[in-house]
């Protein structure tokens, strides 16, 4: 077991012993840079060193996708197969890369094979959406890969932002914002004048919503952190953003890091809490230089690490794990294991990251902060509804005219958002939007009316989710779509609990076989008793949304799934439904799926 | 203390700091659960316990729900025996659950089409026969975690065992699964007694079902030995 050096990964590793067993994801991150893989006598090392059962590594090597126990080169190339890359023939750039790309060494090392010199993986989604095709070479982003001509753009991806206004994305579009451009920290200056539990009265007043996904009142998420009553709490900046289809994140926290750094002091303040963590998704290692050199800017200038606010940062690097950005497993993840989401209750405001009081929120949330600080809650709620006050990003892509970020006020209409990215490239027709991601639903030109609002979205059965705006034209096989999104659940559910676990799988297969136009008699009914048992009953939130999407395509193009209301189909919603009956009286699906491309009219299409 | 709360339109009085599946339990009501054990923290990760409770929008896990004063329950809706027949049918198609007396009762009870996912891709890893007191075969495990717990804090502290794989593809696993005598395994046979499917079975006992007699078994170097 000695064919490999361990001298340097004690150096590399040293700084994370003290944090334990906490230290396990940045150590495991240091030692993969150093050998390219996580050999045996590596991890054994890492385990010594650390204190941690030999198992209980291996399970976490296991969990996330990023890590690797097989041997491998140092150079690892992810291109996305995800929704918008898909669209945009991410499967001749797999084969491309694979064709071109990877190179094998002589085995060596004691090896039996040939190690390859660099690994090519596939990813569910990069977070580069509007810039599709793309790829993640080591830890630089390959973006607007145009095969044919060869050309591609690497490093750094570029920020496109439009929009009616520019509150949240005023610094954005323009390369990092220093301290100096960024100006003081006039919403954490205003802070301090007031009591931690005016701050948090002025964060209820503004009527703020998180943007994560789940839209829980930010300002009651900080009262219940603020009456916990514990020496020690966190803040913590979720930057998973591993949603399909989402970028909004990556372009504020690349583009405007002090925002977010901003947000969390004031969080910080009005809970008072001491220690701060960005969990940012590995596949966003290029912006960790960013969020150094701006935690450093904002240590000199006395806002961090130590001050009039006794607060400080650091930064955590997540591994490839969608489930990771689920809040508990998050914690989990931290905390050095394998990302399982935890029952709840107990809430992260009592029992967070170790069990202590904790405020987790969505980078888009926090940057909302400075700006109700700074402006005052009345201010603030000039934009927007009553429900939904202020302005909301969306991530456009797809296809899409003008792919990019988008801020808008809430209250625009799906349509008038739709109309200002130009509608449908290349002058086709609109077939599908996916709103909210791979954890949303799909709406069709009948929804173009609805205001993008938390309330009225809901009363349309639509989910706002992380702002995912993915538009398909009508050339395209939607049951492919689908079949992605089987793909995706499958490849990410954790595993914990029954429902999920075993759901996204069956649900997946089922959906391969309807792509290939060879569904079985009856795979609707199966389809929809996994559905509705995974969304009732699973454990967190992606077990609950895993067939989201998958049961509103069957709703609204029932034909393209082989069903209409002649052979015995009746729309219904998950939850609110009654149980089909007996499995004897669902009527078999036609065989005519495969030939039916075109949506059957259903009653919500006319 | 104790409080009130309707069951399937039963009022039942309880100890306060019950929860649902022990407050059913003790008026003589039954909720199937599966990973639920006394020994073991709960992490409620079944689901074959879930109820429809008035006012909460998605089905409560039962065994670990505390009962409420006022709370008003129902274990059989229509949702509910959705929800445990459809995990039941998945389970079926998912692993052998030929030596699980319970589930087996439950496909009669709940009108389980164990056929119900036609071409579903099984879990069916190889036996493991490495030591000298348990075999594990792992196509009947039903992901329990009751073996990594009782290895772990909830009893022995030895850590021998954790996870491998993610989703669909989780199993039980030992460090770069190697075979139990290079663990920390000490054979204290804690998890043989928990698993609830015959995942994990004691060596003699394997051994007796496939037709060797004790004297055979007698001289093989089975049982637990004393480590050098
Ligand atoms: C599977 C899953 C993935 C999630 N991923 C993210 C994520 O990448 N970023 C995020 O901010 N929230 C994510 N969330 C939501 C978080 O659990 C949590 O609600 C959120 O961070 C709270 O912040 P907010 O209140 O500011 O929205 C995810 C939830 C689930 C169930
Ligand atoms: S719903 Fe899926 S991801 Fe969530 S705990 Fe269950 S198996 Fe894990
Ligand atoms: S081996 Fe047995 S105890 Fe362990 S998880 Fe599987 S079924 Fe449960
Ligand atoms: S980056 Fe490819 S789908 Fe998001
Ligand atoms: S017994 Fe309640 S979830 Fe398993």
């Amino acid at each position: 077991m000695s064919e490999f050096d361990l001298e340097p990964l004690q150096s590399a590793i040293e700084k994370y012993i003290p944090l334990g067993r906490s230290g396990l994801l940045p150590a495991l991150h240091a030692a993969q840079q150093l050998y390219g893989w996580l050999p045996e006598s590596v991890s054994i090392a890492i385990a010594r060193s650390l204190r941690i059962p030999l198992a209980d590594i291996h399970g976490v090597i296991e969990f996330y996708s990023m890590f690797t126990n097989k041997p491998s080169g140092k150079s690892t190339i992810h291109v996305c197969t995800g929704l918008a890359c898909s669209l945009k023939r991410a499967d001749d750039i797999l084969a491309h890369f694979r064709d071109f790309r990877l190179q094998y060494d002589t085995p060596d090392r004691g090896f039996s094979g040939p190690v390859p010199v660099r690994r090519i993986e596939t990813s569910p989604c990069l977070g580069l959406c509007e810039l599709a095709p793309a790829a993640l070479v080591d830890d630089q982003a390959e973006t607007l890969i145009e095969l044919d001509k060869d050309q591609y753009a690497l490093g750094r991806p570029i920020s496109i932002v439009y929009g009616t206004v520019r509150m949240l994305t005023s610094n954005c579009g323009n390369g990092t914002t220093l301290l100096a451009q960024y100006g003081g920290y006039s919403g954490l200056q205003k802070a301090l004048t007031m009591r931690p539990e005016q701050v948090v009265q002025e964060v209820k007043a503004s009527g703020l919503v998180g943007r994560g996904g789940a839209a829980f009142p930010t300002g009651i998420k900080w009262e219940g952190a603020a009456q916990a009553i514990s020496k020690q709490k966190y803040v913590i900046c979720n930057a998973d953003e591993s949603e399909p289809g989402t970028f909004k994140d990556r372009i504020l926290l690349l583009d405007d890091p002090h925002r977010v750094i901003e947000g969390m002091c004031i969080a910080a303040y009005a809970i008072r809490a001491g220690n701060g963590i960005i969990f940012l998704r590995g596949e966003y290692a290029y912006i960790l230089p960013v969020l150094e050199q701006a935690i450093e800017e904002s240590r000199a200038a006395g806002y961090l690490g130590g001050g009039a606010l006794d607060f400080d940062i650091e930064i955590r690097l997540g591994a490839g794990a969608y489930i990771c950005g689920e809040e508990t497993a998050l914690f989990e993840s931290i905390e050095g294991k394998r990302g399982f989401p935890r029952v709840k209750p107990p809430f992260p405001t009592t029992h967070g990251l170790f069990n202590l009081p904790t405020v987790i929120n969505n980078v888009e949330t926090l940057c909302n902060v400075p700006l109700i600080l700074r402006d005052g809650a009345l201010e603030y709620r000039r934009l927007g509804t009553e429900k939904s006050p202020g302005s909301k990003l969306f991530c456009l892509s797809g296809d899409i005219t003008k792919p990019g970020l988008y801020e808008i006020p809430f209250g625009l209409a799906l349509g008038e958002l739709f109309e200002m990215a130009g509608g449908v490239s290349n002058g086709g027709s609109l077939k599908a939007i996916l709103l909210g991601g791979a954890a949303g639903a799909f709406a069709d030109s009948s929804s173009l009316h609805v205001p993008l609002t938390f309330e009225d979205l809901r009363s349309a059965g639509l989910p706002l989710g992380s702002g995912v705006v993915m538009v398909f034209d009508e050339s395209r096989d939607l049951r492919k779509v689908v079949a992605g999104l089987g793909e995706f659940f499958a490849h990410e559910s954790c595993g914990k609990c029954y429902p999920c676990q075993m759901g996204t799988q069956r649900q997946k297969e089922i959906l391969n076989r309807l792509a290939t136009g060879n569904p079985y008699p009856a795979d609707i009914a199966r389809l929809q008793d996994i559905g509705w048992t995974m969304t009732d009953s699973s454990l967190c939130g992606l077990g609950q949304t895993a067939a989201s999407a998958v049961l509103s395509a069957i709703n609204l193009w029932p034909g393209l799934f082989g069903l209409t209301e002649q052979n015995g189909y009746e729309p219904r919603q998950p939850g609110t439904d009654s149980v089909r009956a007996q499995k004897g009286k669902t009527k078999k699906p036609s065989k005519s799926a495969k030939t039916s491309r075109r949506p059957n009219r259903s009653k919500r299409a006319g | 203390m104790t409080i009130t709360l309707t069951i399937d339109g039963k009022e039942i009085v309880v100890e306060s700091g019950s929860t649902l599946l022990e407050a059913a339990r003790a008026n003589g009501l039954d909720i199937p659960a599966i990973c639920y054990h006394e020994a073991t923290s709960p992490n409620a990760l079944c689901r074959m316990c879930v109820v429809e409770v008035d006012g909460v929008k998605l089905l409560q896990p039962a065994c670990i729900l505390e009962a409420r004063e006022g709370m008003k329950v129902q274990t059989r809706s229509e949702r509910v025996l959705r929800a445990r027949r459809t995990i039941l049918e998945m389970l079926a198609s998912t692993m052998d659950l030929s030596e699980t007396d319970s589930i087996q009762e439950w496909f009669k009870e709940y009108g389980v089409d164990v056929q119900r996912f036609p071409d579903a891709r099984p879990r069916r890893p190889e036996l493991m026969d490495d030591n000298p007191m348990y075999i594990r075969d792992y196509s009947k495990c039903l992901l329990c975690w009751r073996c990594v717990q009782v290895c772990a804090e909830d009893a022995q502290y030895t850590y021998a065992i954790n996870f491998s794989g993610r989703g669909y593809d989780t199993q039980i696993g030992t460090f770069f699964e190697k075979p139990i005598p290079e663990t920390t395994c000490v054979l204290c046979g804690q998890c043989v007694g928990v698993c609830p499917t015959g995942a994990l079975k004691g060596k003699r006992e394997y051994l007796l079902e496939h037709g060797y007699t004790p004297q055979e078994i007698s001289v093989m170097n089975t049982g637990r030995k004393k480590r050098r």
